[in-house]
């Protein structure tokens, strides 16, 4: 489905350094039940944001109201395991159109391209550093720039470039998904089963 | 010629075409799908006002959240029977293969698939479940995808994907005894760490794993994905040609024999250059368990559990922050701690050769007082043979409680869920805070090492079992 076109987008960050978040934290599979893409928001990090009566932990970073924003720092590893698009459908849903990690799992990256989250990929010391900021001063704003590639800590000036390959940013920056792509070629797969 | 590798050939031969700067538009041969990842990916091709390319090329079975009793009952949990409900409806519409609760081959998605020879060496396999890697094991490129693609191979039967990285891994030697496939996955997975493939696409090798079964080769390449992995697969050889032949979809007669003439050029030159090569030594494997809250944190079981000498920052307090959640020591043995579940199943350990192997172990053995022992085959298929060997009647005797397939426990969508606190042992692919049922704590192991502790109701390593 289109999304929303992503081009230059400054905000706030929601940091979460722990490492090797997997996409059961992020949505349970209890949560998975339903059969359209609505309200996944409600559930995401449903286990670490709410005990067992449903009672927010006041411990955890997203009911603290310190902190908020479109872009999610995370720690390492981030969205490891199952291959649920409903994760990134939780994020997108709660409001979070970025997310920052120094290394991300396979098919989740995947996923936040196909439906309009961008990913971006850090080196480990400029994650340090945003996270350090936002810990420091929650209102730190953070630009992350699609056409330049490029993410800067606006209170320090620091930035680092990241990498996304041509397609796929021309993709997120006209709110294009694969789909529109593959079914423009329908014929040349049809050349393609033809020849086999 | 240039060397290349069994990937390499696969994946080039399924590139409808590569876009400049970009992903290849990549072909997929079999699409299975389930309840829960599928849903939605069909909601939008009604939005788009278009159908299903080629729906002879997919398949479904509801296997993720359907119960594991009563089966030929309506699901009693309504979002759950919505869901199976749904899939019924986008079958019968689109006229795709469905395979039913209740009907001969209904099962796991992964564990169907072989058993019907849908799987086969040379095809792209793709799945909205991250297991799909397991079809690997048959020298297939197989892995698992989100709905957004799950929506593109039903609309076009391609996705877009950038080729990923090569590694090959083998494993060496002969395996102890009491040592299964699974010990093998556990261990190279701590070796290399939860993100240690991430990039890659492995191929395994070497006379370890050429040893193995096909349902041993199920369990390792379905456990890619946990060490970050695409996928991985096995060059196919006699031992996998000898599992498919005469298997409702494989070819028959003349058309069999070309099939495994073609079969048989699927393996990497020799000299063909990986990204990252890595090999183990078969002998240095041994019963292996996890302790923490991702596959990667495994250990042998006659080992302690790691200390965190040399680790800082946000590493440290996520290593606690997963022991504190198991109730766990640092430095502490894991051997001897008391457990309260055996979960026996799932598309990484619910066939056959794994039922057989845990009622052999405690064929004339009870289980331990404080142990529940569920033992859920993969499919009716397994189901059958295991009634029909004795295995059920062995395992019932042992104080085991046979449930109908599904996945489960595995991921506790259904009521099969361990209860906040207590311990399992299972013979599944993930140990992830919550993931067998919120607050559980889960220890994943092979199901010989499950057998041993369901009978000692503590951690034990089977040899020693065995011995007595």
């Amino acid at each position: 489905m289109a999304y929303d076109k992503f081009t230059i987008l400054t905000s706030t960050a929601v940091p979460l350094p722990t490492e090797n978040v997997d996409t059961d934290q992020i949505i349970p599979a209890r949560f998975l039940k339903a059969t359209e893409r609505e309200g996944f928001g409600d559930n995401l990090f449903r286990d670490w944001r709410y005990d067992v009566e449903g009672n927010p932990k006041k411990d955890f970073v997203l009911n603290d109201p310190t902190y908020t924003g479109k872009i999610l720092v995370a720690g390492k590893n981030f969205g490891s395991g199952s291959s649920r698009e409903h994760a990134v459908w939780a994020l997108y849903d709660y409001g979070f159109r970025c997310v920052v990690s120094s290394f991300f799992a396979d098919i989740f990256k995947n996923n936040c391209l196909n439906i309009g989250v961008l990913p971006v990929t850090v080196s480990p010391e400029f994650a340090d550093k945003l996270l350090s900021a936002i810990e420091e001063n929650p209102n730190t704003q953070i630009e992350v720039n699609l056409p330049k590639q490029k993410i800067t800590l606006l209170s320090t000036g620091d930035s680092e470039s990241f990498d996304i390959n041509e397609y796929k940013k021309a993709n997120m920056q006209n709110g294009f998904d694969d789909i529109d792509y593959l079914l423009n070629m329908s014929s040349e797969i049809d050349a393609f089963v033809e020849k086999r | 010629m240039e060397k290349t590798t069994l990937f390499d050939k696969i994946w080039d031969a399924h590139v409808v075409k590569s876009v400049p700067a970009g992903p290849d538009v990549f072909f997929i041969d079999k699409h299975f799908i389930h309840e829960v990842t599928s849903p939605v990916a069909f909601l939008n091709l009604e939005k788009r006002g278009i159908g299903v390319k080629y729906p002879h090329r997919t398949i479904a079975t509801p296997d993720h959240n359907v119960p594991t009793v009563d089966q030929d009952q309506t699901i009693k949990d309504k979002l759950s029977r919505m869901q199976v409900e749904k899939l019924r409806h986008n079958c019968a519409k689109y006229g795709i293969e469905l395979h039913d609760l209740g009907s001969a081959h209904h099962g796991i998605v992964h564990v169907i698939g072989p058993e019907l020879g849908v799987t086969q060496p040379g095809m792209t396999i793709v799945c909205g479940d991250s297991h799909t890697s397991t079809h690997g094991a048959f020298g297939a490129i197989a892995f698992g995808i989100g709905t957004s693609e799950v929506e593109m191979v039903l609309a076009t039967q391609c996705i877009m994907q950038s080729k990923p990285k090569k590694m090959r891994i083998s494993v060496e030697g002969e395996l102890g005894n009491g040592v299964t496939s699974k010990d093998i996955i556990l261990y190279i997975i701590s070796k290399i760490s939860a993100a240690g493939a991430t990039g890659y696409f492995v191929e395994y090798a070497g006379s370890a794993i050429r040893s193995l079964s096909m349902e041993a080769r199920m369990t390792i390449c379905n456990m890619s994905i946990e060490m970050g992995a695409r996928g991985g697969l096995i060059a196919p050889d006699e031992t996998t040609f000898e599992f498919l032949k005469g298997k409702q979809y494989t070819p028959k007669g003349e058309e069999w024999d070309q099939a495994v003439a073609h079969w048989k050029t699927l393996k990497t030159d020799e000299g063909a250059v990986f990204d990252k090569e890595l090999t183990f030594d078969a002998a240095d494997i041994e019963p292996m368990i996890t302790y923490g809250t991702n596959p990667g944190m495994g250990i042998k079981v006659k080992d302690s559990i790691p200390t965190t000498e040399g680790m800082e920052g946000s590493n440290k307090k996520s290593y606690l922050k997963s022991l504190d959640y198991m109730g766990f020591q640092p430095g502490e043995p894991i051997k001897g701690k008391q457990v309260d579940y055996v979960f026996v199943g799932s598309c990484t350990n619910g066939r056959i050769e794994d039922i057989r192997a845990v009622a052999q172990f405690v064929k004339g053995r009870k289980k331990a007082d404080n142990i529940t022992a569920w033992i859920v085959p993969g499919s009716r298929e397994v189901e059958k043979l295991a009634h029909e060997e004795g295995l059920v009647k062995i395992l019932e005797e042992a104080g085991f409680e046979l449930r109908q397939p599904g996945c489960s426990a595995c991921l506790a969508m259904n009521d099969d869920k361990i209860p906040s606190g207590k311990y399992a042992v299972s013979t599944s692919n993930r140990n992830f805070e919550g993931r067998q049922g919120p607050g559980a704590r889960t220890m994943l192991a092979s199901p010989l090492t499950v057998a041993a502790v369901a009978v000692t109701g503590r951690i034990t390593d089977p040899r020693e079992v065995f011995d007595n």
